[in-house]
């Protein structure tokens, strides 16, 4: 699997991460290294095998159905950087 | 005499207990060598007053006869990947710059509670993503073991802060995470001991998470026996995790019975790489050597998907973390870089926010779940996962533990290995695949290199059986008698 | 897997007629139906409507770092009881899996939802259509997922606020498959299932508080053809009016489309109530791409058979059974059986009004009477000053010609005023039919005496004549007389003599 830089400027796109134009094509070549090793995973026989999606071999947990939490306001918004005392604000969105 | 900030957990609660020193005294003289050590860049927040009131509590309660344990009034530092209340926690990232937790950590609440005294926390690599501790956002932390070539070594990582906070005796213990190697690598690099719990042993309530299928929190100590006692504390069914684990704690201690007498130690003939020096052979030879003194047997096994764990982590773990990273937009909490749009913000905050590896491993694990690439990398690592865990699996119907080295070389130069991200990725070469299995694992200071840095031996118990793996490398611990200490240190 | 019903009578077709010959439209419909829980599905913070903006909200919902989901028992149970409902599979292994995508509302930057493997799997929904029919929609899946919280854009000119409130409530997914000919069958599909959630108490179907809303998936193709041509889906469409509005501006927009050589783009698009239309929603061609994969925080949901099967015994009558029952028991027709098992609220009145009653009878009152008055006032049929046991006492006073039918209406109106017990009315205001024939005979004599031409009128044989008797005697008599015995007696007087 080759990256190009297309590629990786759609994965930046998804990922919302900008990636300056001049560094696209090296790191096309980092990934693509990356990539390049991982792919000895297909010598590997997993025909009869099962993903392995979670370590632990238990049945899920499930908590009653009780308002234990919320009414925090102050702490949710404690940290936001340009909130104000009851909103989170971001950027304009038109939709 | 016996610098007190230079005590063991063991040592200090008894002196503790006789009244030969105070909680006060005792943290004053890991502030005191914090101070004096802080070219190490260890640390990254320094919480002076907050230990020196829980200190005193501690010492209040002694009065009363109202201590809570073994850890009551021990000072140590926290790795700075677990929120803790009030105070700065950052990851080791700009995208978290003056993020302050309006809450605890589960674990580290759990330590708090058992009366120990958090002295500050220690830096890390980027979101837990290094085996160096060079990623920081804060700077790189220095091994305190150097050698005559004056060249700064890595501490390991993610965990290097804590590492380096135990080796330079800044705190009594710490707290580490660990993914693929986090704790066991760097403790190697070290000369301490380092552990990762099993699976679900621990809470990952409250820890900035990385790979959710991976990360466990776990204890870095300077004996095994202060790594059961810390371990005791931190671990315990948490119902805010869903993972976690609804198993009765056994008493860690307790399973230090000094025993080995037929215990069946497996010696998987897969660990060794290309390049590794003959050194680690030999003393991984060594460590069977020293069970086979004590009573145990060592028999040979086989774990053949070995060679594919590294990879396997490299699909997984980036992956997870594109999902769990997500949150850091600039909306709700950390940096943010104004933007045209919501878009653009979003894009421009995580740009900065972000350092080059953990950007690198979001892109890895952007594409590997994208369309049409999901089944052939994200699906395919998860069988492969299932396959190492079987080998384990099937290892464990003939032996009770696992020895193996714990990393592939000593600390290596600050600097190095930089090139490559591979080469950097080949220092978890032989922690990953119990990360992978969910195993519980422990690296034991086991020898010095030929030039003088330690080497660490991993013993690998099977799933929820932390005591076997306690107490197999608690002898190993004995027989190996690693006495060599840091010269880093100023003086 | 439960075995398919027969298929109903052929449907009224709903045709757009286009230059180029007729096309028909289908339709399939995304129905989000938020759980009535009273927490969220993964965090502890309450899952009511309204509050202070980021007050329902904790710190899991505001995705600080290190927080995990933790499911909720309750909204599991909901989710399968909607599941054994509209009579689907129950998927006793079923799995988490995070949605990934940046938006404001979305502070995970993914949502937790169910793709490849869903905790409900197929089923069907009977519609009950106007002109007499039976329809069955087929359903695809059901699945649970996050709602997202809220992003004000008008609060400020430069900056969208977020709330996150909503943000984690349980919804259900419930997906129709593209088995929808018309408007009016969407509209039915949507009032049905509204109906069965209802009954179940699994969610209150409130479209107004977006409690329900719709995405709905529309494509067109020519009569006869059995292709699928390809489709848009116009998001969150919050009432059933809308709905099926949006199925006819998107039918009629794509067959122009197609019949001037242009191609239906496969988009999102947007229902814009004030301009009647539909629109594009901006987005970027690639922003699809969801990479979706189990969530690591959560385990696979395994249930029981034991769990489904008590479920499946714990559920109340479901509007299809109770509309057959109806029809068996009180001799109802199915219309009036349909109208009266829509709310389960207004079938247990109907039941109580008409138990060891005339239930035609009771189904009159219930769905004319009632309902035209509790409309004008503006209430629900929980909230009916009448009471169900009051009006079966209503009916029962008719029965035993105690009151006259016409008499009956004005008690009515009282009891709608005052809430009071039809018989203590009809004794405080002397309502009581006149039967006594002596008072009658006095009453009719009177009238014959006083109007002798139109007595005159009645004996040439003018049958309306009658009919004007008999309503001066009953307004002489206060209405009280019984209508019937006057008539009678008219007749008999102004007979020949």
């Amino acid at each position: 699997m080759s990256l190009d830089t297309e590629t990786v400027r759609r994965i930046a796109y998804l990922a919302r991460v900008n990636i300056p134009e001049a560094e696209l094509e090296p790191l096309a070549g980092e990934l693509n290294n990356i990539l390049g090793w991982i792919e000895q995973l297909s010598e590997v026989n997993t025909d009869d095998v099962e993903p392995m999606t979670s370590v632990a071999d238990m049945s899920m947990y499930q908590r009653k159905d009780a308002v234990t939490d919320g009414d925090c306001r102050d702490a949710v918004l404690a940290n936001a950087p340009d909130g104000n005392d009851a909103f989170y604000t971001v950027p304009k969105v038109v939709e | 005499m016996t610098m007190l900030n230079e005590l063991t957990i063991t040592d200090a609660y008894q002196k503790l207990s006789s009244g030969e020193i105070s909680a006060v005294e005792l943290t004053q003289s890991c502030l005191d060598a914090m101070a004096a050590a802080r070219d190490l860049n260890a640390f990254v927040t320094e919480t002076p007053e907050i230990a020196l009131e829980r200190a005193g509590a501690s010492d209040t309660r002694r009065a009363s006869g109202n201590t809570v344990g073994p850890l009551d009034g021990i000072p140590i530092a926290l790795k700075d990947l677990y929120c803790t209340e009030g105070v700065l926690t950052m990851a080791g990232s700009h995208i978290l710059d003056g993020f302050v937790p309006p809450y605890e950590s589960t674990v580290s609440a759990n330590l708090r509670d058992a009366g120990a005294v958090m002295l500050g926390k220690t830096n890390m690599d980027e979101f837990a993503m290094g085996s160096a501790t060079v990623t920081s956002y804060h700077g790189s932390t220095k091994n305190p073991w150097k050698l005559d070539d004056g060249k700064d070594r890595v501490p390991g990582g993610s965990s290097g802060g804590s590492a380096t906070a135990v080796a330079g005796h800044l705190g009594l213990a710490a707290t580490g995470t660990d993914t693929g190697g986090s704790i066991r690598q760097p403790a190697s690099f070290s000369g301490i001991v380092g552990m990762k719990p099993t699976y679900g042993r621990c809470s990952r309530w409250g820890l900035v998470a990385y790979a959710s299928s991976l990360d466990q929190a776990g204890p870095m100590t300077k004996s095994v026996e202060d790594a059961a006692i810390m371990l005791q504390s931190m671990a315990g069914h948490d119902p805010k995790d869903t993972t976690s684990a609804p198993i009765e704690l056994p008493d860690f201690q307790a399973a230090l019975t000094g025993d080995v007498r037929g215990l069946k130690v497996g010696i998987p003939k897969e660990y060794v790489i290309d390049g590794m020096p003959g050194e680690i052979d030999t003393l991984w030879k060594r460590g069977a050597e020293m069970f086979r003194d004590a009573g145990a047997e060592i028999v040979d096994i086989s774990l053949p998907h070995t060679t594919y764990a590294l990879p396997t982590y490299y699909i997984i773990s980036p992956a997870e973390a594109s999902s769990n990273l997500a949150r850091y937009d600039g909306v709700r909490y950390g940096l943010r870089v104004n933007g045209d749009s919501l878009d653009d913000m979003y894009a421009k905050t995580r740009a900065e926010g972000f350092g080059t590896e953990v950007r690198r491993r979001i892109m890895i694990g952007t594409y590997v779940l994208s369309a049409g690439y999901y089944d052939a990398y994200y699906v395919k690592a998860q069988k492969v996962r299932s396959r190492i865990a079987e080998d384990f699996t099937k290892a464990f119907n003939d032996v009770d533990v696992v020895l193996t080295p714990t990393a592939p070389s000593p600390a290596f130069a600050i600097g190095e290995k930089m090139d490559d991200p591979i080469a950097m990725y080949l220092n978890d070469v032989f922690t990953v695949p119990a990360s992978l299995a969910g195993l519980p694992g422990i690296s034991v200071p086991a020898g010095l290199s030929a030039e003088g840095l330690p080497l660490g031996l991993q013993v690998i118990g099977r799933p929820f059986d932390e005591e076997t793996m306690f107490r197999a490398s608690h002898v190993l611990e004995r027989q190996a008698a690693f006495s060599a200490k840091p010269t880093g240190m100023g003086g | 897997m439960p075995s398919l019903p027969e298929w109903g009578a052929e449907p009224m077709t709903y045709l757009i007629q286009g230059e180029t010959g007729d096309w028909e439209v289908v339709v399939g419909l995304e129905v989000h139906a938020q759980v009535s829980s009273k927490a969220k599905l993964f965090s502890g913070a309450s899952a009511d409507f309204g509050g202070k903006p980021n007050t329902h909200v904790s710190l899991v919902d505001a995705a600080m770092p290190g927080m995990l989901p933790v499911i909720n028992e309750y909204c599991v149970e909901q989710a399968v009881k909607t599941g054994l409902g509209i009579e689907a599979e129950i998927n006793l292994h079923s799995v988490f899996e995070r949605k990934n995508y940046f938006y404001a509302d979305l502070p995970q930057g993914y949502q937790i939802s169910q793709f490849q493997h869903p905790v409900v799997g197929e089923g069907t929904v009977t519609l009950d259509m106007e002109d007499g029919s039976q329809r069955y929609i087929g359903i695809e899946r059901l699945h649970m997922e996050q709602d997202a919280g809220k992003s004000m854009h008008d609060q400020d000119p430069k900056r969208s606020f977020i709330d996150l409130n909503r943000a984690g409530v349980c919804l259900m997914e419930i997906v129709s498959k593209p088995d929808i000919r018309s408007p009016e069958e969407a509209g039915e599909f949507v009032r049905k299932l509204r109906s069965i959630l209802r009954y179940l108490g699994t969610c209150d179907g409130n479209m107004e508080e977006g409690s329900m809303r719709a995405d709905v998936n529309v494509s067109v193709r020519k009569v006869g053809s059995d292709e699928l041509k390809t489709r848009t889906e116009t998001k969150n469409v919050n009432s059933i009016r809308f709905i099926m509005q949006v199925i006819e501006i998107e039918a009629e927009r794509q067959v122009e489309v197609w019949e001037s050589g242009g191609e239906v783009v496969q988009e999102t698009r947007l229902f814009d109530v004030a301009r009647n239309e539909t629109r594009a929603m901006r987005s970027k061609e690639f922003a699809h791409d969801y990479r979706y994969f189990p969530d690591p925080d959560l385990l696979p949901l395994k249930l029981s058979e034991d769990y489904v099967a008590a479920l499946k015994a714990s559920l109340p009558e479901l509007p299809d059974q109770k509309k057959e029952r109806f029809i068996a028991e009180f001799g109802l027709s199915a219309y009036d059986a349909h109208v009266l098992v829509q709310e389960r609220e207004t079938a247990a009145y109907f039941e109580v009004a008409a138990s060891g009653r005339d239930g035609k009878q009771a189904a009159n009152w219930v769905t004319t009477n009632l309902f035209g008055a509790l409309n004008k006032l503006g209430l629900s049929i929980t909230e009916s000053p009448v009471s169900a046991a009051n009006l079966g006492k209503l009916l029962d006073l008719q029965a035993d010609d105690t009151i006259s039918g016409r008499i009956a209406k004005d008690v009515f109106e009282i009891m709608l005023d005052t809430g009071d017990d039809p018989e203590k009315i009809v004794e405080e205001k002397g309502l009581k039919q006149i039967t006594d024939t002596g008072a009658i005979e006095a009453a009719v004599d009177e009238a014959i005496a006083s109007n002798p031409e139109q007595a005159q009128q009645v004996r040439d044989g003018n049958g309306k004549a009658i009919g004007w008797f008999v309503g001066q005697i009953m307004k002489a008599t206060g209405g009280k007389a019984n209508p019937g015995a006057v008539n009678q007696m008219l007749r008999d007087k102004l007979s020949s003599d």
